[in-house]
């Protein structure tokens, strides 16, 4: 149970950004997804400065664009939806291609898609540069409730247990022959998930008594505090500092 | 079902954070009643065995296949509290861990899957497990209230979208199209949910929350063959506490009315909308008080909207309360007889 705790999402380093505490970087992103979230659709150069930003952003903290890129395939299923839009949009129509495209549904999804791509990099390059247990302890400075801290804790430390029990169940069952093809399978499958459950819930009673025995008053020991420097809180807050100034560039260029 | 940046405007995404966060707040005192001591590890581990199930795809028809959303299924077999909390917990680790759905949207996405899809699903399973008794009951059950929780879902966003999505499109097409695809996907997220809760009942009744009521008495048999059945204090209703429902209530209707109201279009509404096309608008009659401060929201006596509704959310609070303590002075004598005997209990 002791190995298999890697996080592919992380990269270990040791720049700039990866050193900055956690809460910095968790509000720096959440700051700066607010502000993409908040910029007209129009203003199509800001967007570009965004994605200048995070690009610099990347070079520092020594993040592979293709690490970026890969991880992107998370946004897929809304890109199909975007795609549509343009069919399924009423109004002003335009033809391209032979096919009349809807004037607003077109802006509206380079809307979804410019805003979506911006902050999914965001988290990706955060995911990227805080190991995951360093971002909770971010968390809990940042007055996140303790005890949906401490729930997130387990999940995290016992995610790998339990998809790995759960990998194991997938093994056995194509090792038997079984592959699930159609609706007729689900039972197979459905029973699987009983077994997990069960092997979950009884694995956390384990880990509760087990808890017990070790002195656990329902607090968790913190060992270390995590403090920011003035100066840590504004390197961190450059990022968003720069994207909305870029903002309310583009709104005193345009107006 | 994650919603990424970008699909709502802020104002849709700050009051679905400010009802994401009420909600957890609720589920986390709820999911202390429902699990005492042992809340943090076993919702945890809950919480990781959500996102395992999330990962198994079943195949809904031929080529495409969709994913267990896993809310109804919590709520079965953990209560409706700590499904919640686990539901909050998996979408928070995906948005910051996994950058699968828009931080922005978390607000949404808490609100959709875990709030909507939760409590629609509890609420169905309910209704339906206790309208009829015993095992068979609680898997109909299941199956029917994980049908109906993802086409719920499904149309919350359809809702959400057409309150403040940033794409121009008819909800009537969006409601039938969510609607339609997600009911199939429901049929499978039925499916197995249904044969879960059975499996687990068959196995470990005593871990199916929503069958709590199915459980045989304990029976205690000594060494003469004497047997006994130890008394189990039936459990007793909490009386219901509003102390904190109350101001969290406050809070998320005052922002509301206070700050998302100034994000609001100033552009008519459907039935305004309708009557100018129309041309019955001239038609309607000023309204009697329209020449009062706060006419129009405050548009008639210059105060920013925000504070006119604020104004009327107090006033509508103090009527509210009002009322409320009228309707309870006269119910009071029936609690008192329920309190004494809570009184010796305890």
């Amino acid at each position: 149970m002791g190995a298999g705790h890697h996080h592919r999402i992380y990269l270990a380093g040791d720049t700039v950004v990866h050193r900055l505490p956690p809460q910095c970087k968790l509000v720096a992103v959440a700051a700066f997804a607010l502000v993409v979230v908040a910029t007209p659709r129009a203003w199509v150069g800001a967007f570009g400065l965004y994605a200048l930003l995070l690009a610099v952003t990347a070079r520092v903290a020594r993040v592979p664009f293709a690490f970026v890129l890969r991880r992107m395939v998370i946004e897929i299923p809304f890109v199909v939806f975007a795609v549509a839009l343009p069919f399924i949009g009423f109004g002003e129509r335009v033809s391209f291609l032979g096919t009349a495209l809807s004037v607003e549904g077109l802006w509206a999804a380079w809307n979804i898609l410019a805003k979506a791509s911006l902050g999914v990099i965001a988290s990706v390059l955060l995911a990227a540069t805080t190991e995951p247990r360093a971002m909770l302890l971010g968390a809990q400075r940042l007055r996140l409730p303790s005890l949906l801290v401490q729930i997130m804790m387990f999940m995290l430390r016992y995610m790998d247990v339990i998809v790995d029990e759960m990998r194991r169940m997938r093994v056995a069952r194509e090792s038997r022959g079984f592959v699930a093809r159609d609706i007729r399978h689900v039972p197979v499958i459905a029973r699987s998930a009983g077994a997990l459950f069960i092997r979950s819930y009884e694995r956390g009673e384990r880990v509760h008594l087990a808890m017990l025995s070790r002195g656990y008053t329902g607090v968790m020991p913190v060992i270390g505090e995590l403090t920011a420097s003035f100066r840590q809180w504004l390197v961190a807050g450059m990022l968003p500092g720069a994207a909305l100034l870029a903002l309310l560039g583009t709104w005193g260029l345009t107006s | 079902m994650h919603v990424p940046d970008g699909f709502f405007n802020v104002a849709v995404s700050i009051s679905a954070g400010a009802v994401a966060a009420a909600g957890v707040a609720v589920c986390l005192r709820g999911a202390r009643r429902e699990l005492d001591d042992r809340t943090a590890p076993m919702a945890g581990l809950v919480a990781a065995f959500v996102f395992a199930v999330q990962m198994l795809n079943f195949p809904v028809a031929a080529g495409t296949s969709g994913h267990l959303l896993g809310g109804t299924l919590a709520a079965i077999l953990v209560g409706p509290y700590t499904a919640v909390l686990c539901m909050a917990v998996v979408l928070l680790v995906q948005g910051f861990f996994f950058a699968d759905g828009g931080l922005t949207a978390l607000g949404v996405n808490i609100t959709l899957m875990g709030l909507v899809a939760v409590a629609v699903g509890w609420t169905v399973f309910r209704l339906i497990a206790r309208s009829a008794r015993g095992r068979g009951a609680v898997v109909a059950a299941s199956f029917v209230a994980a049908l109906v929780s993802v086409p719920a879902a499904a149309l919350a966003f359809t809702l959400l979208f057409w309150i403040g999505g940033t794409a121009p499109i008819e909800v009537g097409t969006v409601a039938a199209a969510m609607g339609g695809v997600h009911v199939l996907i429901g049929v499978g997220e039925g499916l197995i949910t249904a044969v879960t809760v059975s499996t687990v009942l068959a196995v470990r009744p005593d871990l199916v929350y929503g069958a709590r009521g199915l459980a045989s008495p304990l029976v205690l048999r000594d060494a003469d063959g004497d047997t006994a059945v130890p008394h189990r204090s039936p459990e007793a209703p909490e009386p219901r506490r509003l102390g904190w429902f109350l101001p969290a209530g406050i809070v998320v209707a005052s922002l509301l009315a206070g700050v998302v109201s100034f994000f609001a279009s100033s552009s008519p509404d459907g039935l305004e909308r309708v009557a100018e096309d129309k041309g019955f608008i001239k038609r309607a009659v000023d309204h009697a008080l329209s020449g009062q401060p706060l006419a129009d929201y405050g548009e008639v006596g210059g105060i920013p909207v925000g504070l006119a509704g604020l104004i009327g959310v107090t006033v509508t609070l103090a009527v509210g309360v009002t009322l409320f303590l009228l309707v309870r002075r006269r119910t009071r004598s029936g609690h008192e007889s329920s309190n004494k005997v809570d009184g010796v209990s305890a």
